[in-house]
């Protein structure tokens, strides 16, 4: 095919351009003076002093623990919407598990913000309300990879189960659980990464009383740019990453983008070809 | 209708109740139920300190109930049309630079041989699964020494660093179904280079650059953390406007306006794009 030099070379400059700053945060991470300037020497001591932080590690445990209950709350309820919508024909769903994915962030923070404090009172914010306004953008990406694995799928094999005398609960249980199964571990370990990493609406809805991990990261580098920042951004990073490698092993299709695309551009090219 | 199908039918209506029931009810309360409350506090006064005056119960003396007072504001003062104005150029900016560094690496990709396409993928995807902040703070440290900090420089080039890969996927997704024999047709009439581009593969990747537009240019308008943090105080846009009437002065009524004015022009941009890509579509 045709791949001209031309092109070789400004996507090299493009990746390169992607991941050049990622790598100076990691070098700088190791790096022996206070200062991201220069290269003083090899050390461990940011990560020393990192696990030493009492505020970082209350800071990790919160997030955890958001990130988790969210994942199992946003797994269960994006399963439901992603197979109400494959199998049913519905109004409001479709509209309502897409929409907090497609408007700025800043709109469902601000809004879930008025909301908790309107409905609950001047001291609602805890980890509840962020678990509760994670949940609510998480169905969403669910809802999508369930729904995609089960437009992919023979509806035949539902058919013979009825035919065969399923009752529904039956066919639900020995057949979709299993068919969608890894669409569902694909959903919680999505669902999982973006709470854990979420900043906008975990602003808005954390309060003084609930510090995260990005928002500890975001004081730190509002006050002052340390070595320590860059420790924490580092390990972050390789919490990612592994979720990620786990994710493409146990759901090899989530990252070919074709499921990230709405069907929509899928049919207008069809009309090209 | 004999009985079997009868419990079949109330079979199938209670399953639909079972599985869209629950998420339906969690996002009633916790999305379209707030939704509704900021379209409402957006006609209405802030409470006593700050906040907003309660929605039930009796309201302080001397206050009504519902105003177009915050409207009126924004209206009458064009500083705030000029930040979304601003906001607009800093999204069209970041938009197009995405998509001249998109472009080429979604036609390697799309050009590829299938088996290293989907490893190319995942190289783009990669940095965008590292932390926001991190990926911020990656510019803090770069600019910093450069002298670069609290530029719109700095703003818009982590702009497109935060969102390049929204704008790769789409229009990879669009390049990869074009039919290679085309260019050979083309290059066979005659076609350099230059023009088996302009003419055969832009036109028909037009689709796709929409798809990657709306991708990047929605969330820049609400971002408030970049020019925040990497920006001067010149650089602020419709997102930190919000903050600020939220966190800041916490007049949640004005934050509110401010909010449905963006969700406005977020509809206006989603349906225009919408009509583009139909015309796209006709062009290809």
């Amino acid at each position: 095919m045709r791949r001209s030099p031309l092109l070789w070379i400004s996507a090299a400059l493009v990746y390169a351009f992607l991941y050049i700053p990622l790598i100076v945060v990691v070098i700088f991470s190791f790096n022996n003076s206070k200062l991201n300037a220069e290269w003083v020497g090899f050390t461990f001591d940011w990560y020393r002093v990192l696990f030493n932080n009492e505020g970082m590690l209350i800071a990790a445990r919160n997030s955890l623990f958001i990130a988790a209950m969210a994942t199992l709350l946003a797994t269960v309820l994006g399963t439901m919407a992603g197979i109400a919508i494959h199998r049913f024909r519905l109004r409001f769903l479709p509209f309502m598990t897409i929409t907090p994915l497609a408007m700025p962030e800043i709109l469902l923070g601000v809004s879930l913000l008025i909301f908790f404090i309107s409905a609950f009172g001047e001291n609602a914010l805890s980890l509840l309300t962020v678990i509760i306004a994670h949940t609510t953008f998480c169905i969403g990406f669910v809802a999508i990879i369930v729904r995609a694995r089960l437009t992919g799928m023979d509806e035949s094999v539902f058919e013979a189960a009825r035919d065969l005398g399923a009752t529904p609960w039956q066919s639900f249980r020995l057949i979709t659980l299993p068919l969608i199964k890894p669409a569902m571990i694909a959903g919680a370990l999505i669902s999982f990464t973006l709470s854990i990493d979420d900043f906008v609406i975990t602003f808005f809805t954390a309060g003084a009383g609930v510090p995260t991990l990005p928002l500890t990261i975001y004081t730190m580098i509002k006050i002052a740019v340390t070595p320590e920042v860059n420790a924490l951004s580092t390990l972050m990073m390789l919490l990612t990453l592994i979720l990620i490698i786990v994710a493409t092993k146990v759901a090899p299709d989530l990252f070919r983008s074709k499921r990230l695309v709405k069907d929509d551009d899928a049919e207008s090219n069809a009309q090209i070809n | 209708m004999s009985l079997i199908q009868a419990t079949r039918i109330r079979g199938e209506r209670f399953q639909k109740f079972i599985v869209s029931a629950p998420p339906f009810v969690f996002l009633l309360l916790f999305f379209l139920l707030p939704a509704l409350i900021m379209v409402v506090a957006s006609f209405r006064y802030p409470g006593e300190f700050g906040g907003l005056a309660p929605l039930f119960g009796d309201l302080p003396a001397g206050e009504k109930g519902l105003t177009l007072e915050n409207y009126q504001i924004f209206f009458s003062d064009f500083v705030y049309a000029q930040i979304f104005l601003k906001s607009l150029g800093v999204a069209a900016l970041t938009t197009l630079v995405c998509l001249v560094m998109a472009y080429p690496v979604a036609l390697l990709i799309a050009r590829s041989p299938k088996k290293s396409r989907d490893l190319l993928v995942l190289l783009c995807v990669l940095p965008f699964a590292s932390n926001f902040l991190v990926r911020i703070y990656a510019w803090m440290i770069i600019l910093g020494p450069l002298d670069l900090l609290f530029t719109r420089f700095a703003v818009i080039i982590s702009m497109v660093y935060v969102h390049l890969p929204f704008m790769i996927l789409p229009l990879y997704t669009n390049l990869e179904k074009h039919d290679p024999t085309l260019l050979d047709a083309a290059q066979d009439l005659g076609a350099n280079a230059w023009n088996r581009f302009w003419k055969v593969t832009f036109p028909m990747s037009l689709p796709g650059i929409f798809s990657g537009a709306v991708l990047v240019f929605i969330p820049v308008l609400g971002m408030f953390a970049i020019p925040e943090i990497l920006g001067g105080k010149d650089d602020w846009l419709v997102g930190n406007m919000i903050k600020e009437s939220f966190l800041g002065t916490r007049d949640w009524p004005f934050g509110s306006m401010l909010s449905m004015m963006l969700t406005v022009v977020v509809l206006g941009i989603v349906a225009l794009s919408m009509a583009f890509a139909k015309r796209g579509r006709r062009y290809a």
